[in-house]
């Protein structure tokens, strides 16, 4: 109940701040544009209208769980609004993991909302409706998660630009983390390639759970790799917020 | 009653500047505080107030020592369930508004909806502001966010309720209000630990008070024990004083006599001393027109703790 009580708390606060409708409108009206778009190619509408749907998908969800995930525990600290939180009966982590779960909660709706525009516009162009394309969105979801919670780690222990700066790197070398391996090969040096080997363990890789492509050729989605890509997902955020758990609760809130 | 706060060697260093130098702002705090008393933590601004009162209430993490709340250890959760606490100049979450920030309040306490729909009806009653109730925070006076501030303390009908610097801020009608409500709280059997530094508020509530200075604690006790001198200094007014007494009354003060529309004032340190110019100035002929006695108060006491630790 006390988890449940700060995760509807931060997803109120989440949709009553007037700049996430601003980012959701911007999003479907792109998402929108994309028929315009599409009909200015020969044979390639239904192609362009799941591109630039999943592409705007994936751009505004970040957008979304950076700009509020790195303010998600500063913010109480620096307006002093923990102060009343804290000394009521909920656990650090019960309060961190609420904080993460409201924002979750915002990303999926938002996430749902430009998701299910993007599978009923494809649906108008195609005349058929394409269901792995809400999967492809699904995942992409799993994909956001991850990135609220490095936000959260980062917004744990320092400042809210900080954190942006941190978690833009950490997502643009996610989405980079298959190449990796690949540009490791390159170097003759053992110790740079496994320093860069280093840094796809670490770091998370996103592009597991870029499906969108595959939807978009027509090409089968495997179950496993979905399962896989859910299960990574999952294990790692769970990592990031044992992380971010272990450095609030060594925090003075002075 | 048995002891509601226990605190056992309790200090706290923080770490500062560019190499991290360690500073102690709470030197070892040893105080309890019985179940039903008004206690008054006293001290100046950066006396170390506010530290303590994070310190019990899990806001900040001890350097060294232990704390008791209501029979539980100050790390475990379960501590937090009775205890109610206003924070110095409170923020809330804005965007909410008064109803539905005590709700959350009750949530974060477990408290089932229904009790929580009267509760909130009867400490916005309490606190008087029903009619603001469902108007958002942002809105709100700061008199109007401090009264919230103490409504949200309550909502678990708390055991123990501290309060850091509730008059802080107020006009005298809200200090008046908080006063009330504060011997109300104690009337009901509650144990009320407050800071501040508003001493007059302080003599009137508090059973016992402890003055905090420079981080560590200066005295600790009832209010009568702790002013212990019952008198300081008596004051003599005389009228039609011979210039032939004025030598002898000023060997028996203990400050230069002055003189006045009404009289001649003689500061006196005892009443021996009193016995003995009242004695001469009747034998001498002169009226006496007053004799008032001089109390030490509360703020004499705070003032000398606070200069002596200064110094």
């Amino acid at each position: 109940m006390r988890i449940a009580a700060i995760a509807w708390n931060t997803f109120r606060e989440a949709v009553r701040d007037r700049i996430l409708y601003s980012i959701l409108a911007f999003a479907l009206l792109l998402i929108g544009a994309s028929v315009i778009l599409a009909g200015l190619s020969i044979g390639q509408e239904s192609r362009i209208v799941k591109d630039l749907g999943l592409a705007s998908t994936t751009l505004f969800g970040t957008f979304i769980a950076i700009f509020l995930g790195i303010t998600l525990v500063s913010k109480e600290i620096e307006r002093r609004t923990i102060y009343v939180i804290i000394p009521k009966p909920i656990s650090r982590p019960g309060f961190l993991i609420g904080k993460y779960c409201g924002l979750v909660l915002t990303l999926m709706v938002t996430v749902g909302v430009m998701g299910l525009m993007v599978f009923l516009l494809s649906g108008l162009v195609d005349g058929v409706l394409t269901p792995t394309l809400l999967i492809a969105a699904g995942l992409d979801f799993v994909a956001l998660m991850i990135i609220t919670a490095v936000a959260l780690l980062f917004s744990t222990f320092s400042t809210p630009t900080l954190s942006a700066i941190l978690t833009v790197a950490v997502f643009v070398i996610g989405r980079l983390s298959g190449d990796l391996t690949v540009f490791a090969e390159q170097f003759a040096d053992p110790i740079l390639r496994r320093l860069i080997w280093v840094m796809y363990l670490t770091l998370p890789d996103l592009g597991r759970f870029q499906f969108g492509s595959r939807v978009v050729q027509g090409l089968p989605l495997v179950p496993a790799d979905i399962g896989m890509a859910v299960a990574y997902g999952l294990a790692y955020m769970s990592f990031l917020l044992l992380l971010a758990i272990t450095i609030f609760q060594r925090r003075d809130f002075k | 009653m048995g002891p509601v706060i226990e605190v056992s060697g309790l200090c706290k260093d923080f770490r500062v500047g560019f190499w991290r130098k360690r500073v102690r702002v709470l030197h070892p705090l040893d105080l309890t505080v019985h179940g039903g008393e008004i206690f008054g933590y006293l001290g100046p601004n950066g006396a170390g107030k506010t530290t303590t009162l994070k310190l019990l209430t899990g806001l900040i993490l001890p350097t060294a020592g232990s704390a008791r709340l209501l029979g539980h250890d100050l790390a475990e959760v379960a501590a937090k369930r009775q205890i109610g606490f206003l924070p110095e100049n409170p923020y809330f979450y804005d965007y909410l508004t008064g109803r539905e920030f005590l709700d959350l309040c009750g949530r974060l306490f477990g408290v089932n909806a229904p009790l929580r729909r009267d509760r909130i009806a009867r400490l916005l009653r309490l606190t008087e502001l029903e009619a603001a109730a469902d108007q958002q925070l942002r809105k709100y006076s700061k008199g109007m966010l401090q009264r919230l501030g103490l409504a949200q303390a309550l909502i678990n009908d708390p055991s123990l309720v501290i309060l850091d610097e509730p008059m802080s801020g107020l006009d005298p009608l809200g200090r008046k209000a908080m006063r009330d409500i504060i011997l109300q709280l104690k009337t009901e059997g509650r144990t009320v630990f407050f800071s501040s530094h508003i001493l007059p508020d302080v003599e009137v509530l508090c059973d016992r008070v402890a003055i905090l200075a420079a981080g560590r604690l200066r005295d600790v006790g009832r209010l009568a024990e702790i002013l212990k001198t019952p008198t300081e200094d008596i004051e003599l007014t005389l009228q039609r004083v011979p210039s032939g007494l004025l030598p002898a009354l000023q060997a028996l003060a203990h400050a230069p006599l002055l003189h006045q529309p009404d009289g001649v004032l003689v500061r006196l340190p005892d009443e021996t001393r009193l016995d003995e110019a009242l004695r001469s100035a009747l034998a001498a002929g002169a009226r006496v027109v007053s004799i008032v006695p001089q109390r030490q108060t509360l703020e004499d006491h705070f003032l000398r703790e606070v200069q002596g630790a200064a110094r």
